[in-house]
């Protein structure tokens, strides 16, 4: 791994969506980074990635993943880390980042970010992949919390000791997903505050909100809502432990005008600010 | 049990084949496992219903949907990017509904021209570069990803309504078969119906043949004469249509 240290970054951000594109290539939009999903990058050619080269001008971005499966029993997939590798050169990122999950196995893949089983077993594993993936990418990465819709019966650890002991053995940093831990914690029944509490205070370099939905049995990590006030509420405590990273709000579904997640990014910001002068 | 056999297990399950992901759940976690039963199924028909979108018009949303969650359990994702998840399902709908056979060749449309839209870049020579070729000895290079569909039916004529937002033809056979060249221009994925010269020419352009030996093979069928009258139309057609972007001696 040719880098070892990211450094931190108190910025506020939203995802590059397609029907914002106008706005940050027509006009100064006040955000200090973007966040682009890599794998809509990842092609040969064409308006996409022209539009990126434009966007990576005038923005700081940083990028996302949702197909390395670093939980994939049989191993993570070269060619889609040499295609990630030859993006991330392209885009000088801010970072890389993808989620603890995994997608596919043996030729399978899901598509989606499927959860693992928290026992030392996932966690070796897991271990072994992050290395794989930061030797290739020459960098360390950021790994996310998913949403998780349920848990297994083997599980030996609690997530934030897996994501702690994955931390310290692999150098590895996290994008530590507030709305996630919610809706997590909601349907797999823990504390969100003892979550946050267990995750170690130096490896946090970027957060994520977004909002979800009620589902008939669980709660859906939807991204077509504004946050809600809870992951709001659990915001403030992760500023106050945390301290500087940057955030970015999600919005995947239901996209409204871009003023208004600016509006939304300025509450973030001003959470933020107020925990900083608490901490000052 | 292990991480393989539990992810194998859930693999089982999200595409409902036997298996004992149940095993492994904690409390309460079947409710939670139909999340993601249903997410895996309803992204894959999303996707489809993306990259098809004037096929997905053709269908209607129903007879769509139903096709789409059959190509799902014939052909599970496997690739890395929900891009590839398109590839096949033309053959899919062309089994579905062999009696209708402009619907698998819309959906062959539409992903030649999803797959031209994020293809390799490359610039189109300029026109006064012509003249500077020794035609003897000259290799068309073509654009890359530059594609040929046979066609049987009036699928572009179709296509093209649906995405003007007019009422589409009905479908009907055409008298002869037909081939569509699909390209991409600048940013903008293209198509056009060609004739059976144009069709050998891409071909024989493909493999790599010199210009001469194009222009030979055309004089085959339509004598030298002909041949160069038709060879000359077919250059000025890519120039106007950017497909050509190199002339190697």
């Amino acid at each position: 791994m040719a880098s070892t240290r990211i450094a931190a970054f108190q910025g506020f951000g939203l995802g590059l969506r397609i029907p914002h594109y106008q706005d940050y290539l027509s006009r100064e939009v006040p955000v200090d980074f973007v966040e682009i999903i890599s794998e809509n990058f990842m092609v040969e050619g064409g308006r996409p990635l022209h539009t990126l080269d434009r966007i990576r001008e005038r923005y700081a971005v940083a990028m996302h993943g949702v197909s390395m499966s670093i939980g994939s029993a049989d191993g993570l997939r070269l060619d889609y880390l040499r295609r990630l590798k030859a993006l991330a050169d392209r885009v000088k990122p801010l970072w890389v980042s993808d989620h603890l999950c995994w997608t596919g196995i043996e030729g399978f893949n899901a598509h989606d970010l499927l959860p693992l089983p928290y026992t030392e077993e996932a966690l070796d594993l897991v271990c072994a992949n992050i290395a794989h993936a930061q030797d290739v990418l020459e960098r360390p990465i950021l790994m996310e919390n998913a949403s998780t819709y349920l848990s297994f019966a083997g599980d030996s650890l609690t997530e934030w000791e897996f994501l702690a002991e994955m931390c310290r053995r692999t150098g590895c940093y996290l994008l530590l997903d507030v709305n996630n831990i919610y809706v997590s914690g909601t349907n797999n029944g823990f504390d969100p505050l003892a979550y946050i509490a267990g995750v170690p205070t130096d490896r946090v370099r970027q957060i994520h909100l977004a909002g979800h939905s009620q589902g008939r049995t669980r709660l859906i990590d939807t991204h077509d809502q504004p946050v809600s006030d809870p992951v709001w509420a659990l915001y403030e405590v992760a500023c106050r432990r945390f301290g500087p990273a940057a955030t970015m709000i999600e919005r995947d579904d239901n996209i409204p005008a871009l003023d208004e997640l600016l509006d939304e990014l300025a509450v973030a910001r001003g959470l933020a600010e107020a925990a900083e002068r608490v901490a000052a | 049990m292990s991480l393989l056999t539990l992810q194998r297990a859930f693999r089982a399950y999200l595409v409902d084949e036997p298996g004992h992901i149940l095993h492994f759940l904690g409390p309460d976690g079947t409710a939670g496992l139909g999340v993601y039963h249903n997410a895996y199924r309803a992204q894959l028909v999303a996707t489809l219903r993306d990259s098809f979108e004037r096929t997905w018009a053709w269908l209607g949303d129903d007879r769509f949907d139903e096709a789409a969650r059959a190509h799902s359990t014939l052909t599970p994702p496997s690739s890395w990017t929900l891009g590839d998840y398109g590839r096949g399902f033309s053959a899919t709908l062309g089994a579905l509904y062999p009696d209708d056979p402009e619907i698998a060749e819309l959906a062959a449309l539409d992903w030649a021209l999803r797959r031209a839209f994020d293809g390799p870049d490359a610039a189109p020579v300029a026109a006064e570069r012509l003249s500077e070729v020794d035609w003897d000895k000259a290799v068309i290079r073509l654009v890359p990803g530059v594609q040929l569909l046979s066609a049987t039916t009036n699928a572009a004529a179709i296509w093209s309504a649906i995405a003007a937002g007019e009422t589409p033809p009905a479908a009907e056979a055409l008298a002869e078969p037909a081939t569509i060249r699909v390209w991409r221009q600048e940013f903008a994925p293209k198509f056009a119906t060609i004739c059976g010269a144009e069709r050998d020419a891409i071909e024989a352009a493909l493999l790599g043949v010199t210009f001469a030996e194009l222009c030979a093979a055309l004089a085959i069928g339509e004598g030298v004469a002909q041949a160069t009258e038709t060879a000359g139309w077919i250059l000025s057609e890519w120039l106007r249509d950017g497909l050509i972007v190199a002339l190697e001696v």
